[in-house]
């Protein structure tokens, strides 16, 4: 009897039952929707962060001091210590390999360009890479997303060369002309603009750059892109002071630091550091776009739960006649109100999951016009928002169906509210 | 039927009242007893528009103020725009003040001077000159033991009466104190001859090429080496626009000097605040929508709720202009009243939100307030509006016969 009471009564009730499933759905869409997208804009925002450039940076360990003013290295191009080019893909072999975004090797050589003291630049442009069995591509196209080009990248196999926009303009040089250093010619494949000190460079393949200092394999630097976790007291902690559990545990949370530490560990001789300007405020920026999300989506779920219990409020609050009736048959409140909640109940999965499955293609829509990319939604998020659905549905329903049940039968009958 | 008349008023004074205006008084009554007999009904949907306007104002307003916010968070990267003097040469001597003037306070401006001097035993260093106090506030990613005191302690003069500096106290980066002053002691270096006998107050330490340089403050390193700042660091304040009106305002204050945004850092900037806007964006967009649409299922269950109060007044003769005029200035009432009381919860809510995260209040914008009086005006009318043209056609016998 219960269970035709409640069948019949969504076969009758179509369209009240609709509104308030629509109600249901809608409420629980928004919550999928933005607890999926404040869960992952951490993931998505610290890639984003990536576009300030490297926060990494590798050095050789035992280097003679840098005499570096404006960007431009005074030192003896024989003084100092070198890197070797070909440790580069074992950063793709440490732990933490899969949060790097890309890494760029640094080689600057002074040279002349038609009687103007300059810096020649080495480095990767997009070079594909291989460690063990995977295959990569890194260069600064990666890690330093401002660097413009006007004409072409030059391929980083080939001769050509990028000239920094103001040093191409004080030689009145063109993509595709050609530029003469050190006796040889080289082509300009485009016109480089950084907004930095690489506006007043050549910047070259590492290869023509390790030639023209004569220094096979040779790298100065190298920058690297590494996604990290805000650092918290533990990442600050000196690694030499821990006990191995906790070292364990250091090591294995990408920590800016610990990343660092896995760095020197992979590049034989090397000295690996924080670019503090870059990963200190990373992690202030996440915490507070994070931050804003959770709080936003606090909001929207608080909403959405009002608009639930206002909708489940209205649809039991026309039914008076039909408790009134129930009770002139002798219904007891229990049964009455187990009625209205196991209808509260169902519609509450099943406006819950149409909501979820919605609120899924919403965030998805979400991550990929803003962010390019899919947002990834935890699969523990179903029973989740269906619990919270049913919470929420039977809690706005409760204040209803306790004042239906109270409401005399006689009057309900009679149509008086 | 319980709501039979006890007297029935006079025919003649019916037709009088149809042809009449309505009173307002009388309109003004029955818009009150609605409000004050369905109290339940009536109370839940204000309760529903003014969640809708809750919704909307906070969201607004953080749409709007959160983006100052953010800016004000991202100056945290420091410079946005620097001043270099064309050529290697110096930059002028007013050039500090220039900047500061065209800035107008909407920066910080910090002055760098270089310079290579050496060691005792002949090893470069790179030697700057600043201003300690505002470096602190541009570049708060520095990671400093202890900032050199910027000392006025008058030169000490001696029985020779040859004023005597006291020890210059000098920042120095981690790797230059690895390499000249291990174990922190005092080290002299020389610049074109002149020696400078320095102190290390502290060690700096950032992952760049500040880590191999020592800082002094700027006095001190004019008055030893006797050269200008070549560059000045600006962290600019605002929006894109105001950064590049800034840029071009101290161009033209500065024709001797090349003025360069800095694109890592403005681009950067543009970006991760594009994407966060745009989330915000939809996330407003979302919730507004939402909380609409409830303000819309509600008010629509309220109004045909009351279809016997519209059967009974048109059954009394009231025309249809009536009915609507009624029914919309009852909406309109409500969603007036539902959009000031959220208006200002929204900005309460908005204001938390702020402190809560930002450690910041979110200014109230009361531009805003017109824009969401009218949208809840707007969705109370069209909620209101919509039941009643399908209620017209209904016989108003049928409704009260409970059909």
């Amino acid at each position: 009897m219960f269970v035709r009471l409640v069948y019949q009564s969504f076969r009758r009730q179509k369209r009240r039952k609709l509104l308030a499933g629509v109600a249901i759905m809608l409420g629980v869409g928004v919550a999928t929707a933005m607890i999926a997208v404040a869960t992952d804009i951490g993931d998505k925002i610290s890639r984003e962060l990536r576009s300030y450039g490297a926060n990494l940076v590798v050095t050789p360990q035992e280097d003679s001091l840098e005499v570096q003013i404006g960007g431009v290295d005074l030192r003896p191009p024989s003084d100092g210590t070198y890197l070797n080019e070909s440790d580069l893909p074992k950063i793709k072999g440490m732990f933490w390999r899969h949060n790097i975004v890309g890494f760029s090797p640094m080689l600057p050589v002074p040279v002349q360009v038609e009687s103007q003291k300059t810096t020649l630049l080495g480095t990767y442009f997009h070079r594909p890479l291989r460690f063990g069995k995977e295959d990569f591509v890194t260069g600064v196209r990666l890690t330093h997303s401002w660097w413009k080009v006007e004409g072409g990248w030059p391929a980083d196999d080939s001769q050509d060369v990028l000239l920094g926009t103001r040093l191409a303009a004080r030689l009145q040089q063109h993509p595709g002309d050609q530029v003469e250093i050190r006796g040889q010619g080289y082509r300009i494949a485009g016109i480089l603009s950084t907004g930095s000190v690489e506006d007043d460079q050549v910047v070259a393949p590492l290869a023509v750059a390790q030639r023209i200092l004569d220094k096979p394999g040779a790298v100065r630097r190298i920058y690297v892109s590494a996604l990290t976790k805000p650092e918290d007291a533990l990442a600050k902690r000196d690694p030499k002071s821990m006990n191995p559990a906790l070292f364990d545990r250091w090591y294995c949370s990408p920590y800016v630091q610990s990343i660092a530490y896995q760095l020197q560990e992979a590049i034989p001789h090397s000295h690996a550091e924080q670019i503090r300007q870059v990963a200190q405020n990373e992690g202030t920026a996440l915490s507070r776009i994070k931050g804003l999300m959770l709080l936003i989506t606090l909001a929207a779920l608080f909403t959405s739960a009002l608009a639930v219990s206002a909708a489940m409020a209205t649809a039991i609050f026309e039914r008076r006649t039909e408790v009134g009736l129930m009770r002139a048959l002798g219904a007891g409140n229990a049964s009455v109100a187990a009625l209205f909640f196991t209808e509260a109940t169902l519609l509450a999965l099943l406006g819950g999951v149409a909501g979820f499955v919605g609120g899924a293609l919403l965030a998805q829509q979400i991550g990929r016009s803003v962010f390019g990319s899919s947002i990834t939604i935890e699969p523990v998020l179903i029973p989740v928002i269906l619990a919270i659905a049913v919470i929420v549905t039977c809690g706005g329903s409760a204040a209803a169906i306790r004042r239906a049940v109270k409401f005399d039968p006689v009057y309900a009958l009679r149509g008086e509210a | 039927m319980s709501f039979i008349p006890t007297q029935l008023p006079e025919t003649a004074e019916v037709v009088s009242r149809r042809t009449r205006k309505p009173h307002t008084s009388m309109l003004l009554r029955m818009l009150m007893r609605a409000a004050v007999l369905r109290r339940g009904r009536a109370a839940s949907a204000l309760l529903a528009m003014i969640v809708a306007a809750t919704a909307a104002t906070a969201m607004l307003n953080l749409y709007v103020d959160v983006q100052a916010k953010f800016r004000s968070e991202f100056r945290n990267y420091g410079a946005n725009v620097v001043v270099v003097a064309k050529d290697g040469q110096s930059l002028s001597a007013d050039a500090l003040k220039t900047a500061n003037a065209t800035l107008s306070g909407r920066g910080i401006a910090v002055p760098f001077a270089y310079a290579v001097a050496r060691t005792v035993d002949g090893r470069s260093v790179v030697v700057a000159g600043t201003d300690f106090e505002q470096v602190q506030k541009l570049d708060k990613w520095w990671s400093v033991t202890a900032w050199p005191q910027t000392s006025n302690v008058p030169a000490n003069t001696e029985a020779t009466g040859i004023p005597v500096r006291p020890p210059t106290e000098a920042l120095i980066g981690i790797r230059a104190a690895a390499a000249i002053s291990p174990k922190n002691q005092p080290f002299v270096l020389s610049f074109q001859g002149r020696t400078l006998q320095l102190t290390p107050a502290g060690t700096l330490q950032t992952g760049a090429a500040e880590d191999s340089r020592i800082y002094l403050p700027l006095d001190s390193f004019e008055a030893w080496t006797g050269v200008q700042p070549s560059t000045i660091e600006i962290a600019a304040t605002g929006s894109p626009e105001e950064v590049n009106a800034t840029i071009r305002n101290l161009t033209q204050a500065l024709p001797a000097a090349d003025v360069r945004p800095v694109r890592q850092i403005l681009e950067g900037e543009a970006r991760v605040l594009g994407k966060t806007r745009a989330t915000l964006l939809y996330a407003a967009m979302v919730i507004i929508l939402t909380a609409a649409l409830c303000v819309l299922s509600t008010l629509i269950g309220w109004v045909f709720d009351r279809k016997r109060d519209f059967a009974i007044m048109k059954a009394l003769g009231a025309s249809e202009r009536l009915l609507n005029g009624f029914f919309a200035a009852e909406a309109a009432a409500l969603g007036a009243t539902g959009a000031l009381i959220g208006f200002a919860i929204g900005v309460g809510v908005a204001a938390w939100i702020g402190r809560a995260n930002f450690h910041a209040s979110v200014a109230p914008r009361f531009s805003l307030l017109p824009g969401v009086v009218a949208g809840c005006i707007v969705v109370a009318l069209i909620s209101a509006l919509l039941p009643i043209s399908l209620l017209r056609r209904v016989e108003p016998a049928m409704i009260l016969r409970g059909e």
